[in-house]
């Protein structure tokens, strides 16, 4: 291995030269593979993202407009506003009770509990709908004699979309808080509760201030997905236009009809809900950067 | 601080409030909305019984199915080892114009609705669209072909290798680095003896993340792939079409084969990091 001999330095300079030379590598090779990469990224993701906005305006900002203010694109949008309104109130909520659960105390089968918890990530979409057409179909579901009976539909109609979109976001909020609440410790809390505060006070005051910025992005991450699930709502929804038809699948109605502009300025907020997300959590993480950097600075003189 | 803990450790019991409600909502929730919708799967599957649960799963569209979604998955999950190594790389080592809008928009594959990228990228590859318009004169077809269905997985996967390889990157000394040029190491051989042994569990998990999506995957891909059965149609899709014709018992049976094969990728992932990490504190 002619490459591996050690090399005879005479002066500081040259060492200090081949140093930099083998740490850094030559000019080259940054500029050949940062183009490289670049060119990866802009035709998979930058093309895809600005051809959504040039297809939905190819035909004219007023079927823009037009397209997203139909009536049955607005039955969408409300649709998909309900299943927000309520699946992302439910699923942080118990974020929160998990994350309270399982960083807070020690107790055997977190892992397997947090498993639990990761389970509908690694399911996919189309089984998520399946699983609640086996439970709530009114001709195969294992309830289905009850709900028969009582003349409740669920699936082919918005509960179930909404089940199934609680069941998809379900780890969103949970999975930012673990981590989080895992590293912070309880000291503040306990410090709080030996002094007399209740705990519901400790939690407004000493936890939620500490968490306020992962919350808020597993919130939004919550929102997003409901906004934007496909899979398992298409399997639950029976695509019953005007009733049962979330803008994900009113995106899709509109493609398979070749109403392609109309189809891509639907899409178009969809994609606006992305960047917005994108946005939230980069504000987010350099606000839990800087939270954390403040916080170990403060620490080492007391320490 | 001393003072603080040891009056806990002497109760053995936290001072804090609300294990027993929150532990409780949390397995409740739990259970009514996972375990038990998770497990009428398998509760299907049983009622079917083993033979017929057999003759499905083997039939020869199913079989055709799990091939394409295997074997696209895979192709996708190495090229995005390969290609989001690169970006890691890049945003972690180099300095370059624009370099935090792109590492902020790394993740864009997570955020957009699944359906936004099938018809983004079937449009943008089939033969007028603005990329396949370029393969086109070659005789290369890219929407409604295997090759597609790469494209869309290769697409939401990405962000995973990156975002595993780059806190891992991150925390590699360069000290370790200077003393491997140092001892006369080429540039190239630090990178392939020492930073990659470094980064392989980093990308193993990476690879894990984004082929395990991939195989589940839908919304992007049931737009590019063109669906024909037998050859561009994913087990997801299969499932899907199965139920469209009320064949409940054979799309439970199709799912059943998707539950235990992620099951088994998740197992794997989470004893492999588990190994990982106790190889590296040792």
């Amino acid at each position: 291995m002619a490459g591996s001999i050690p090399i005879q330095l005479k002066t500081d300079k040259e060492a200090a030269y081949a140093k930099k030379r083998a740490v850094k590598g030559s000019k080259l090779v940054p500029i050949v593979l940062t183009t490289i990469a670049l060119l990866f990224f802009i035709l998979m993701l930058i093309i895809p993202l600005i051809s959504v906005f040039v297809k939905a305006f190819e035909q004219g900002a007023n079927l823009y407009f037009a397209s997203i203010t139909d009536p049955i694109a607005l039955k969408a949008i409300k649709l998909t506003l309900i299943t927000i309104a309520i699946t992302v109130p439910i699923n942080t909520v118990f974020g929160l009770a998990a994350a309270w659960a399982i960083a807070k105390f020690k107790f055997k089968g977190k892992n397997l509990l947090i498993t639990f918890i990761d389970l509908p990530f690694s399911i996919s979409p189309v089984v998520a709908g399946l699983i609640f057409v086996l439970l709530f179909s009114t001709s195969h579901g294992l309830f289905a004699p009850l709900l028969n009976a009582l003349g409740i539909k669920i699936i082919f109609a918005p509960p179930g979309i909404i089940i199934a979109t609680i069941f998809v976001t379900l780890p969103f909020v949970a999975r930012e808080l673990i981590p989080l609440m895992e590293a912070q410790g309880t000291a503040e809390e306990e410090a709080a509760l030996t002094l007399g505060a209740s705990g519901w006070k400790t939690f407004w005051h000493i936890t939620l201030p500490n968490i306020k910025w992962a919350l808020l992005y597993g919130i939004m991450l919550t929102t997003a997905r409901a906004a934007g699930e496909f899979g398992a709502v298409s399997v639950v929804s029976g695509h019953i236009r005007g009733l049962t038809n979330t803008v994900p699948l009113h995106v899709e109605i509109l493609y398979n009809e070749y109403k392609f502009s109309a189809a891509f300025a639907v899409a178009s907020l969809l994609t606006l809900i992305a960047l917005v997300n994108l946005i939230v959590k980069n504000v987010a993480y350099s606000k839990m950067n800087r939270i954390h950097k403040a916080g170990e600075k403060k620490n080492v003189p007391e320490a | 601080m001393n003072i603080a803990i040891k009056p806990i450790k002497i109760k053995k019991k936290s001072v804090i409030p609300g294990f027993g409600i929150t532990m409780g909502f949390t397995l409740t929730y739990l259970t009514l909305l996972v375990l038990i919708p998770v497990s009428m799967v398998f509760l299907n599957t049983a009622k079917i019984g083993f033979k017929e649960f057999w003759e499905i799963a083997s039939s020869e569209r199913v079989l055709a199915s799990l091939k394409i979604s295997f074997s696209t998955s895979f192709l996708a999950a190495v090229i995005n080892v390969v290609f989001g190594l690169l970006l890691a790389w890049v945003l972690e080592r180099y300095d370059f114009w624009g370099k935090k809008l792109i590492d902020g928009l790394i993740d864009l594959p997570f955020a957009l609705p699944t359906a936004v990228a099938g018809i983004s990228l079937t449009t943008l590859y089939s033969k007028n669209g603005w990329i396949g318009k370029l393969f086109a004169p070659f005789g290369i077809k890219i929407s409604y072909t295997p090759l597609g269905i790469v494209v869309a997985l290769v697409f939401i996967g990405f962000p995973f290798v990156v975002r595993t390889v780059q806190p891992v990157l991150e925390s590699i000394d360069f000290e370790v680095e200077e003393a491997a040029a140092c001892l006369g190491a080429t540039r190239f051989q630090t990178f392939f003896r020492v930073i990659l042994p470094e980064l392989l569990p980093a990308l193993i998990t990476g690879f894990a993340l984004a082929f395990s999506r991939s195989l589940g995957e839908y919304g992007s891909v049931v737009f590019i792939s063109g669906n024909m059965p037998m050859k561009t149609e994913i087990t997801p899709l299969l499932i899907r079409t199965k139920l469209e014709q009320y064949d409940y018992a054979g799309g439970t049976a199709v799912a059943a084969v998707m539950l235990i094969i992620s099951f088994l990728l998740l197992l794997m992932i989470n004893a492999f990091q588990w190994w990982a990490n106790r190889h590296k504190s040792s």
